[in-house]
């Protein structure tokens, strides 16, 4: 088994004339938390929805556990084995939290229509494994007491703990996290990080893209960081954050 | 369902006096009129073609505007091999699963390459896919005869289980049991089943794939669904509940013509949903049963109550029963826009503990 789980080839995309990403190339290792940084703009989220699928690259490819990753659509991305949350927090509203948990193990579970109508024995226990890992997942991320609560009600820090959790089940090797602390507290992240810390604690590799600089500081093994779509640095943040061409992307001067 | 656990006895007995009631219906309906038990009978058919639609709509939150086709699909299924049109005389529950077959597979024809499309997009498409149907039964009478054209087919089988008839009256014990009536227990008993059905999809993995990208697409497709064939199925799904009640159609009646499969029929199954409340089946059941009797009540005392009032006809009842039929749509979208008895989503009650 390779140290690298995911490695990123030459990965370009463009919108127009507009060069989202060009040559982007990374490589993640197993059991590490690696940023993904950069200012608006920059390529971040764009970076997201091509690995999972929701765009197509125009050039380049990925290699993940070992074998090119096939990007057809994104069902086949979370199968592979990489699942993310959203920028934008992405829950069925109006199923609770446990259900939307449940949705998560559809993947890796089988019950189909005629299973579902004659609900025989099988069935029944798939769902009841499907509801106790759930529960499981959601004691996980520290939302349990929420479980029968509405997702569109949950506080908001509860929501996004709640797509962690949904992400979990589909038990990914690679959790990918678009910018979890945006709209957060100090507190409300300060308790975020502990989750993140014990995922990876726990054997999870996570790609994370965060705008809270602290946060990636505090929590990433390595990060790279993209501007206007190219790759300008990558290495351990403490290194990173002297970069001269980092700190000019972030402060838009030259160094003397 | 909390009644169950907490106080079974209450449960129960509130369960036989149901099952009492909805078996002594069809007995006094008889004896208000035999009208009655036929009215019952189509509100039961529209019970089925509204939770298909459901399934479809409620669920999956895929707006289908010809639902109707796949009623027309499955009533003539039955008519053409139950009747002297091509001399075919197979038994119902042989043709009854053949009919939801076929509509199961317009309904993937339909679905497979019209599913990339949301919203007002597949409504469209699905309104256009249910002229189509329509306007091919009307045409298929030459060069071949299939459908007979706008004459419909006639002199279709009754429903028959070995020696019993369904079309005649018989008496049993010294109650009279009319054709309606035989009928009004044969689709009673498939109405459970279909009820049953509903209740355990949504209470399971497709279920909640269906609920999943009627929520949010893209999260759906992001947790592994195949959201494409998850919607195929939920439209397959729905169009054979259509066809099993086409076929009922077909043999109650006796008659098919493709006058029954107009627009108007898929809206009015569109409006049963909506009004029940989309998503719940208990809602949808409501709203399919108000709005296949409240406009038979009005026709049978909108004019006597006319006549008592002014002493003669000024408004035509058609019209009056329309009038205040879209009003009461209106009223509901403003008061209860989510339906009459909408969707409680709070039903995984495991209350903190894991069931074993």
């Amino acid at each position: 088994m390779s140290e690298v789980l995911l490695e990123a080839q030459a990965i370009s995309k463009r919108f127009g004339g507009v060069r989202a990403l060009s040559e982007v190339s990374l490589s993640i290792r197993r059991g590490e938390i690696y940023g993904l940084i950069g200012p608006n703009g920059a390529g971040k989220t764009t970076f997201f929805n091509v690995l999972t699928g929701l765009y197509a690259a125009d050039q380049g490819r990925f290699v993940f556990d070992g074998v090119p990753l096939k990007i057809s659509a994104p069902h086949e991305v979370a199968k592979a084995g990489i699942s993310r949350t959203f920028q934008n927090i992405r829950l069925f509203g109006s199923m609770t939290a446990l259900e939307n948990v449940m949705v998560g193990r559809h993947l890796r579970t089988g019950a189909g229509i005629v299973g579902a109508i004659l609900r025989d024995r099988a069935t029944r226990e798939e769902e009841d494994a499907i509801a106790q890992r759930a529960h499981e997942l959601l004691t996980y991320v520290g939302i349990h007491r929420h479980s029968n609560i509405l997702a569109r009600n949950l506080a908001y820090g509860d929501q996004r703990r709640l797509e962690i959790a949904r992400a979990l089940a589909t038990e990914p090797k690679l959790l990918a996290l678009d910018e979890p602390a945006a709209g957060m507290n100090a507190t409300e992240t300060e308790s975020l990080k502990g989750l993140i810390d014990a995922l990876r604690a726990d054997g999870n590799t996570i790609l994370l893209i965060e705008h809270d600089v602290k946060l990636v500081m505090g929590l990433c093994d390595r990060v790279a960081v993209l501007d206007y779509g190219e790759k300008i640095a990558e290495g351990p943040p403490a290194e990173v954050q002297r970069d001269a061409k980092v700190v000019e992307a972030y402060l838009g001067g030259t160094v003397a | 369902m909390n009644l169950r656990d907490k106080q079974p006895a209450l449960y129960w007995c509130g369960v036989a006096l149901v099952a009492i009631a909805l078996i002594a219906l069809p007995l006094v309906l008889t004896l208000v009129g035999t009208a009655w038990v036929r009215i019952t009978n189509l509100a039961i058919l529209f019970i089925f073609l509204a939770l298909g639609l459901n399934i479809v709509v409620g669920f999956a939150g895929l707006l289908d505007l010809g639902y109707i086709a796949f009623y027309a699909v499955g009533a003539y299924v039955y008519a053409l091999l139950a009747s002297p049109h091509f001399g075919l005389h197979l038994p119902f529950w042989i043709i009854l699963p053949i009919g939801a077959f076929f509509a199961c597979v317009a309904g993937a024809l339909l679905g497979a390459p019209t599913l990339r499309l949301r919203g007002d997009y597949l409504a469209i498409v699905t309104l256009g896919f249910g002229e189509i149907v329509r306007i091919l039964v009307n045409n298929l009478s030459s060069p071949f005869n299939i459908t007979n054209g706008p004459k419909g087919i006639t002199r279709i089988d009754p429903f028959r289980i070995g020696e019993l008839e369904f079309y005649n009256s018989d008496t049993w014990m010294g109650i009279l049991f009319t054709g309606p009536a035989k009928y009004y227990y044969i689709l009673l008993l498939i109405l459970m089943a279909v009820i049953v059905i509903n209740l355990r999809l949504q209470q399971s993995r497709i279920g909640r794939a269906w609920v999943a990208i009627r929520e949010d697409e893209i999260a759906a497709k992001s947790c592994g669904i195949n959201t494409r064939n998850v919607k195929l199925l939920a439209f397959a799904m729905g169009a054979s509940f259509g066809g099993i009640a086409g076929g009922m159609f077909s043999a109650i009646q006796g008659f098919v013509s493709p006058e029954s499969f107009i627009l108007h029929e898929s809206i009015m199954v569109l409006s049963m949903v909506v009004l029940g409340g989309m998503g719940n089946v208990w809602g949808v059941i409501a709203g399919a049963l108000l709005l296949s009797f409240v406009p038979e009540l009005l026709r049978y005392t909108v004019e006597p109550a006319q006549q008592a009032l002014f002493g003669r006809m000024l408004i035509d009842p058609e019209v009056l029963r329309m009038l205040i039929f879209g009003a009461a749509l209106v009223l509901t979208m403003r008061f209860r826009p989510a339906g009459l008895w909408p969707e409680s989503r709070h039903r995984q009650e495991f209350s903190g503990e894991h069931r074993s």
